[in-house]
């Protein structure tokens, strides 16, 4: 996998080429390791500010109550859960089109941290649903996309892990994560196409955000977190697979050298 | 780069030798199709067991219930699809052959539907009498089985060239198929329970149809991309 890579390496006056560089496991681990311990600073300062803001100063919603603060939570998560499965097709894309061993990488990597998401997605819709809609659950469309969304990145997540040979499992992984796609559309505009009990979008929209400013602000800053720790979740998991890949070689070789020598 | 019209008339051909191959295949070994048969129409029939024999709330329960037990019925002889090829080498001389994998995918889609779906469609009536399907309902709901499980097929398809060579790969398979069925499973519900009601099943007919041509389009090219891999 690293001699191929090599292989292809850099010949940086060309754009793509000094793109092709990130694809070489060595350097990625040399740039990453520097970053790593600002990138986990950076999430728990901006959470705790987030959490600290959304839980105890930001008002508590004229209609709701208190429970609106699960917002502060479901929220974030459910842009993590759809925003992860489009960097799932946009890194599945660049493992199928250009073989990028650290594409492969992420994607394997990427799926259980994504299917974490979106459970928690679920699971805090589901307790702000119980005090809100008065049920945990309701088959409306913005839910069952959801839930259909958990179950791909969930078959995601085994199938990329059941072959014997990685190469196979990366590759079945990504065309299941393209087919997946069509999903992603189906969770985002499923409040708009079907008239049903989950509120339409009201953050993203076109006009002005449908919620008060002082609600608003600790909600982009708990996205911000989360989205920070998500980063670094996916990238501590990718660099400890790239180690234990590397530590799973040296081992093969001493094998060998040990059965050549015997 | 269109091919040649000669070309495209061989790749037809080739297409039909392979559909034709699977239907001799299943009708050597007729227990594969019996035994989906029967596993569609005990889940059928399991029904009842659960929620009591009252004919009303049955005849509720029938439409979701058909289509969801022709699904699970479908999926059955899907592990298979490629793995007896796979195992004997004929899969291997297949992508030698120069035919595309897309092609070989959708020869082996129908023949998987013509081998299982069509077979369900014929127990449909027995499923649906068990379940007290309304009468006027029927025609609606042998409209929506054919499409329902032709999706299932195509989508089966992609997932058995997924997870052919996979540890577990039967396990594997439906837990990647199921999800994406789910809107096939939704349209030919409510187009059955439309007509049961008196209404007309047309657009949900419709909407299953466009599921299925878009199926038709995908599903072959994901399951040829998953079969290049082999």
């Amino acid at each position: 996998m690293e001699t191929q890579n090599t292989a292809l390496a850099p010949d940086a006056a060309t754009p793509r080429a000094s793109w092709h560089r990130f694809a070489n496991p060595g350097r990625f681990l040399r740039l990453t390791e520097g970053a790593m311990p600002w990138l986990w600073g950076a999430a728990l300062l901006v959470l705790g500010a987030g959490a600290v803001w959304g839980l105890w100063l930001s008002p508590p919603d004229w209609q709701q109550g208190e429970t609106v603060r699960i917002m502060y939570v479901h929220v974030p998560m459910a842009w993590l859960a759809m925003g992860g499965y489009l960097g799932l097709g946009v890194v599945s894309i660049v493992a199928l089109v250009w073989k990028h061993p650290l594409a492969d990488l992420t994607a394997r990597e990427l799926s259980p941290v994504g299917a974490a998401v979106t459970a928690l997605c679920l699971a805090t819709g589901s307790i702000w649903g119980k005090p809100m809609w008065g049920t945990w659950w309701v088959w409306d469309a913005r839910l069952t996309s959801v839930l259909v969304l958990f179950f791909l990145w969930l078959g995601h997540a085994a199938l990329v892990r059941a072959f014997d040979d990685p190469e196979r499992g990366a590759r079945a992984g990504a065309i299941l994560a393209l087919v997946g796609l069509v999903n992603l559309p189906i969770v985002k505009f499923s409040v708009d196409w079907w008239n049903t009990l989950h509120q339409p979008a009201s953050v993203t929209r076109l006009d002005a955000p449908g919620m008060h400013v002082d609600i608003l602000l600790p909600l982009l800053v708990c996205a911000a977190g989360f989205a920070l720790l998500f980063a670094a979740l996916v990238l501590s998991r990718v660099r400890a697979a790239v180690m234990e890949r590397r530590i799973r070689a040296l081992e093969l070789a001493r094998a060998r050298r040990a059965e050549a020598a015997a | 780069m269109a091919p040649a019209p000669s070309a495209a008339r061989a790749t037809i051909r080739a297409v039909i030798a392979l559909f034709l191959r699977e239907l001799r295949l299943a009708l050597r070994h007729p227990a594969d199709t019996l035994a989906a048969v029967l596993f569609f129409v005990l889940v059928a029939a399991l029904f009842p067991f659960g929620v009591g024999p009252s004919p009303e709330l049955l005849a509720r329960l029938a439409p979701g219930a058909l289509v969801a037990s022709a699904l699970l019925a479908a999926l059955l002889p899907l592990d298979r699809l490629f793995g007896a090829d796979a195992e004997d080498g004929s899969l291997d001389q297949l992508l030698l052959s120069g035919l595309s994998p897309a092609a070989i995918a959708l020869a082996k889609a129908a023949g998987h539907w013509t081998t299982t779906g069509l077979p369900l469609l014929a127990a449909a009536p027995i499923a649906a009498a068990l379940l007290n399907l309304p009468g006027p309902a029927w025609g609606a709901a042998v409209g929506a089985l054919a499409l329902a499980t032709a999706i299932l097929s195509l989508l089966g398809t992609a997932g058995a060239a997924l997870t052919l060579g996979a540890r577990r790969g039967g396990v594997l398979l439906p837990l990647l198929v199921l999800p994406l069925a789910i809107p096939a499973l939704i349209f030919g519900a409510a187009a059955i329970e439309a007509a049961a009601g008196g209404l007309s099943p047309r657009p949900f007919l419709l909407l299953l149809a466009a599921l299925f041509a878009v199926s038709a389009v995908l599903s072959p090219l994901a399951a040829g991309a998953a079969l290049k891999a082999e």
